[in-house]
């Protein structure tokens, strides 16, 4: 039972994470319709200059703080993302107002691998860190109600929490303030946005600063698990079929499919694996997804597009 | 001029033809091609304040592409606009709404997810001041604003008459009720001109009578000046002060309902010529 449990957490922890990848998706997505590939991408743009910056600012300025070193490194990506926003409107999305959703789609796919390549060339392409100074220690909790307790990762348990907030205060952001409005009206029509005069591209802008503090918020997380490297880019092929599970539009939804798939993986991995040699993991929530869109097509929690004939 | 300060219910109307003011709206020898076809030639009219301003003409004729070029979705190859003393030859739709001109869309653009409430909201956003980082901590003046404009678009939702739907999601609606919210996001923008692109296509008599009589109250309580396309000719004789008639790109006809109903070349172009 214990162990169970101990699974189950520790699902529910990766999913938290997952989730806050496809938050990003789900943020540009909401408020653009643009199915944003580069979403992964960005985590590593992001986290890279996370990782550089901390290492450069003391080196550069002289001073021995970890701490100061990660705050400005922290700001500094978020600057870096915020001018990437910028000029992905200026250059790529301000062009293409009221194209169709593939031509844009195909524009982000541009977007990934220039970030790709553009942040290795500037960055650099080893395998950097990026310590936050998150505990690693593990904890046991329980430990009166089942022998042995159950073991949690503190690093984890942080990081769902910061997760946990994030999605908290962006959901609350799109629903309850006259920019989320704005965002939301934009996603739905840009034309009619356009005519009560709804700035466009400022409105892009800004959703794609979030999505960049987003990524950022997840590199960091991810980066300090695993280390800063080109793989962190595929974390958004992880957090693909959450988005899809949970519904393109949904923010709630892009938590719950998260968690579902975080501890559907791991239990699966557990408890089927052994059975038909192991390697669930990777592909479960592909599967998983593949039986939820045979029954409700958007989705979760997506909107249900009725359409008038 | 926030009209929407006051109660709808406003005081004694002075007759109509003498409320009809100064030219508000100048077109003048607008030509327009897509690539080689030209959906408007030479087109010049102007629009008075205050009055109804009908646009007629048969299917293709270019109604609405004469509406998008005033509403600066499309720019015109030739010709120039003049609004309120200003010309202009390029303009975008959301320096057009900064202008106070609003415009309804003849197939409905709404934002469908969202909430007849927060639709008509969106309409307020020029009028919106705050930051974003105001909004996000949600603190006084972010929070005085967004209580201000909702009783604006309370009123509006009360003069259309759409209380009962306020939280429900526009895409539910039926689409008699779908273009009352259209109408109600471009009122909340207190336009001085309203550009209607059909704003009666596809409803039955009832829906017509009331989208009618919402027009013309607009007309009359706000003062607004409307543009409206309309393919019914009982509506537009009805309400329109004066009619701009198209055919095939070209203007062939301009003047008050009754002109234009005895214009020879409107006859040909809506009954074709005798053989």
């Amino acid at each position: 039972m214990g162990f169970l449990i101990e699974t189950v957490i520790s699902g529910l922890m990766t999913g938290m994470l997952y989730s806050l990848v496809a938050l990003g998706f789900v943020l540009i997505f909401k408020a653009s319709g643009v199915f944003n590939f580069a979403q992964g991408a960005m985590v590593l743009f992001a986290a890279l200059a996370m990782a550089r910056f901390a290492e450069w600012a003391p080196a550069h300025l002289g001073f021995d703080s970890k701490l100061l070193a990660n705050l400005l490194g922290f700001v500094g990506a978020m600057l870096v993302m915020v001018a990437a926003a910028w000029l992905i409107e200026r250059l790529v999305l301000g062009k293409l107002v009221n194209q169709e959703g593939i031509t844009l789609l195909m524009a982000t796919l541009g977007i990934t691998y220039f970030l790709e390549g553009f942040g290795q060339t500037i960055f650099g392409n080893d395998i950097y860190n990026i310590d936050i100074g998150l505990p690693k220690d593990p904890v046991f909790l329980f430990e009166s109600v089942f022998q042995g307790g159950v073991l949690v990762n503190k690093e984890d348990l942080y990081a769902a929490l910061i997760a946990a907030a994030m999605v908290t205060l962006l959901s609350m952001f799109f629903q309850y303030t006259s920019t989320g409005r704005a965002l939301r009206a934009v996603a739905d029509d840009h034309q009619a946005a356009q005519s009560i005069g709804i700035p466009l591209n400022r409105i892009w802008v800004i959703v794609w600063s979030v999505a960049g503090f987003t990524a950022l918020v997840a590199g960091i997380i991810w980066g300090s698990k695993l280390g800063v490297q080109f793989s962190l880019s595929l974390v958004a092929l992880k957090a693909l079929p959450v988005v899809i599970l949970g519904g393109l539009t949904s923010v709630p939804g892009a938590i719950v499919g998260g968690l579902i798939i975080g501890v559907g993986e791991k239990v699966s991995e557990v408890y089927i694996g052994p059975s038909i040699g192991g390697g669930i993991e990777i592909w479960f929530g592909y599967v998983l997804v593949l039986f939820v869109l045979l029954v409700r097509p958007q989705g979760l929690f997506g909107e249900k597009i009725i359409d008038r004939v | 001029m926030n009209v929407l300060a006051e109660p709808l219910a406003t005081a004694e109307l002075a007759p109509k033809a003498s409320r009809i003011g100064e030219v508000i709206l100048e077109v003048k020898n607008i030509s327009l091609a897509f690539g080689g076809v030209k959906a408007l030639t030479d087109i010049s009219f102007d629009v008075r304040e205050h009055e109804v301003r009908a646009i007629i003409g048969p299917n293709g004729a270019g109604k609405s592409s004469l509406l998008n070029c005033i509403n600066g979705v499309y720019t015109p190859q030739q010709g120039s606009i003049t609004f309120r003393d200003r010309t202009f030859n390029h303009m975008n739709s959301r320096q057009v709404a900064e202008m106070g001109v609003a415009r309804t869309f003849q197939s409905l653009a709404l934002f469908k997810g969202m909430s007849v409430l927060d639709n008509i909201m969106t309409g307020r956003n020029l009028r919106m001041k705050t930051n974003l980082f105001q909004q996000a901590i949600r603190w006084g003046a972010a929070e005085r604003e967004e209580i201000e404009q909702r009783e604006a678009v309370e009123r509006i939702i009360d003069f259309l008459e759409i209380q009962p739907y306020r939280k429900t999601p526009v895409g539910r609606l039926p689409y008699g009720l779908q273009k009352r919210v259209d109408l109600g996001r471009a009122l909340a923008m207190e336009p001085s001109v309203l550009l209607l692109d059909e704003p009666m296509a596809g409803m039955n008599v009832e829906e017509k009578q009331d989208m009618c009589r919402f027009v013309l109250d607009v007309n009359d309580e706000f003062g607004t000046t409307i543009v409206l396309i309309e393919h019914d000719m009982g509506v537009v004789m009805d309400i329109s002060d004066r009619v701009v008639v198209l055919d095939y790109g070209k203007k062939i006809g301009d003047g008050t309902p009754e002109q234009v109903r005895t214009n020879p070349d409107v006859i040909s172009a809506y009954l074709g010529t005798g053989h």
